[in-house]
């Protein structure tokens, strides 16, 4: 099982949550930080790093001496990557999604292959839990090609508990995409609220159980859960808005070692996680749905 | 002497100048000797996520004007402006597009030799 800890709002305690519920998490397990533009969570996890290798996405070389000036390649990309003027075929490698469309289109052979360096792919271990992470190359725009790297490296023997970059847009897209359970961590702020909203709309087309968890409890007002009671959208959790966790978190300490108290509510979590994904296992193999999804 | 490009707000020579290039509203493509002039919509360019500069560099340069007015070109549209041997004047805002030109022709226009904002990347 994949579930993916994800928020639209940033700051409402994604690795917090990620980090407690792969330390209570009942066997193999793997975590996974998504986040590559800002990735925090080995600085609570705190893994051995025993491997690295660095990302590369291919982006065109042309030549221009090959070059006839067609425009096929500036009329098939979408990202303004490659283009012709007054004759001269231009690349802008940093615009390239590496879809290798150019070099297939183009007639004369004239656009090989050069490489962007995305980042860097980082894998260790933490005790018992397996560690992978993605940092981003400072100045690289783009983070969904590394984290599709990333992807490639993720070990599917046992669970996979991911910390996801905030907001509704390609990256946090790329790090739910591949999951059974995605996790809306939020606080009952307007801001929380508001952007709760967003993330599940945003993720609502991809079809998954999503399930909240309501951090800083005691803050704000009752928006955020009259809504989730209206809308059928499930509260998993609700961490109380504590100066101890806090205190924690900036010690870098994992909150459900760091303060014993909170320990069972993440393993509450953890059994609803596994609920919420095998209750839409059992809904899957009933034929009405199957049919929907035909 | 050679067709202008200047990018505007509106579809005249007595709207403002658009102080964007690569996502201005449009380009007014003046010919100075005689001021008729030619509207290009830069609206697609505009819905672009990325590559707005790129585009309306193409949209100019297609449109065989050999200078371009504004107010910021971007590093990359300046790159393809250049390659494709337009001329660019940079700093040009809070004129009208007719103004621009007057300014241009009276050589109150100097040409940058680089761009004079970084890329929104950068």
């Amino acid at each position: 099982m994949i579930v993916a800890v994800a928020s639209g709002k940033g700051g409402t305690g994604k690795t917090t949550v990620a980090a407690s519920l792969t330390k209570v998490w009942a066997g193999p397990v793997q975590a996974v930080d998504m986040d590559v533009e800002e990735p925090n969570l080995h600085l609570f996890l705190k893994p051995e790093l025993t491997g690295r290798e660095t990302a590369r996405l291919p982006v065109p070389l042309a030549d221009q001496a090959k070059c006839t000036a067609c425009r096929a390649c500036a009329e098939i990309c979408q990202f303004k990557a490659i283009t012709v003027l007054a004759g001269y075929v231009m690349t802008f490698p940093d615009m390239c999604h590496g879809c290798g469309g150019c070099t297939a289109v183009c007639p004369e052979g004239a656009i090989t292959e050069d490489y962007r360096e995305l980042g860097e792919v980082l894998w260790g271990r933490s005790g018992e839990i397996d560690f992978l992470m993605g940092r981003l190359r400072i100045g690289e725009a783009m983070s969904p090609p590394l984290m599709r790297a990333v992807w490639q490296r993720v070990d599917r023997i046992g669970d996979v508990i991911v910390d996801a970059p905030p907001g509704v847009s390609c990256p946090a897209i790329a790090a739910v995409w591949p999951a059974d359970v995605i996790l809306l961590v939020s606080e009952p702020t307007p801001f929380g609220f508001h952007d709760l909203k967003l993330a599940r709309a945003a993720f609502a087309p991809l079809d998954k159980p999503m399930g909240v968890v309501v951090n800083r409890a005691g803050l704000g007002d009752e928006a955020l859960y009259e809504y989730c009671r209206e809308t059928d959208l499930p509260i998993l959790l609700e961490i109380p808005f504590d100066r101890r966790i806090a205190e924690a978190y900036a010690q870098g300490l994992v909150i459900a070692e760091a303060r014993p108290e909170y320990r069972q509510g993440f393993l509450d979590l953890a059994g609803r996680v596994r609920d919420l994904a095998g209750r839409v296992r059992d809904l899957a193999a009933a034929p009405l749905l199957e049919a929907r999804h035909a | 002497m050679d067709k202008i490009a200047v990018s505007s707000q509106g579809r005249s020579l007595d709207d403002q100048v658009d102080p964007r290039f690569g996502r201005a509203a449009y380009f007014i493509v003046v010919d100075p000797d005689t001021m008729s002039f030619e509207v290009l919509d830069n609206g697609d360019s505009r819905a672009m996520a990325q590559g707005a500069g790129i585009q309306a560099a193409e949209i100019v340069a297609d449109s065989g004007a050999k200078v371009v007015l504004s107010g910021f070109v971007g590093p990359k549209a300046f790159q393809a402006l250049s390659a494709a041997g337009i001329k660019i004047g940079q700093g040009v805002d809070g004129v009208t597009v007719r103004e621009a030109v007057e300014r241009y022709k009276s050589g109150q226009v100097s040409p940058a030799s680089r761009p004079t904002k970084p890329g929104h990347w950068s």
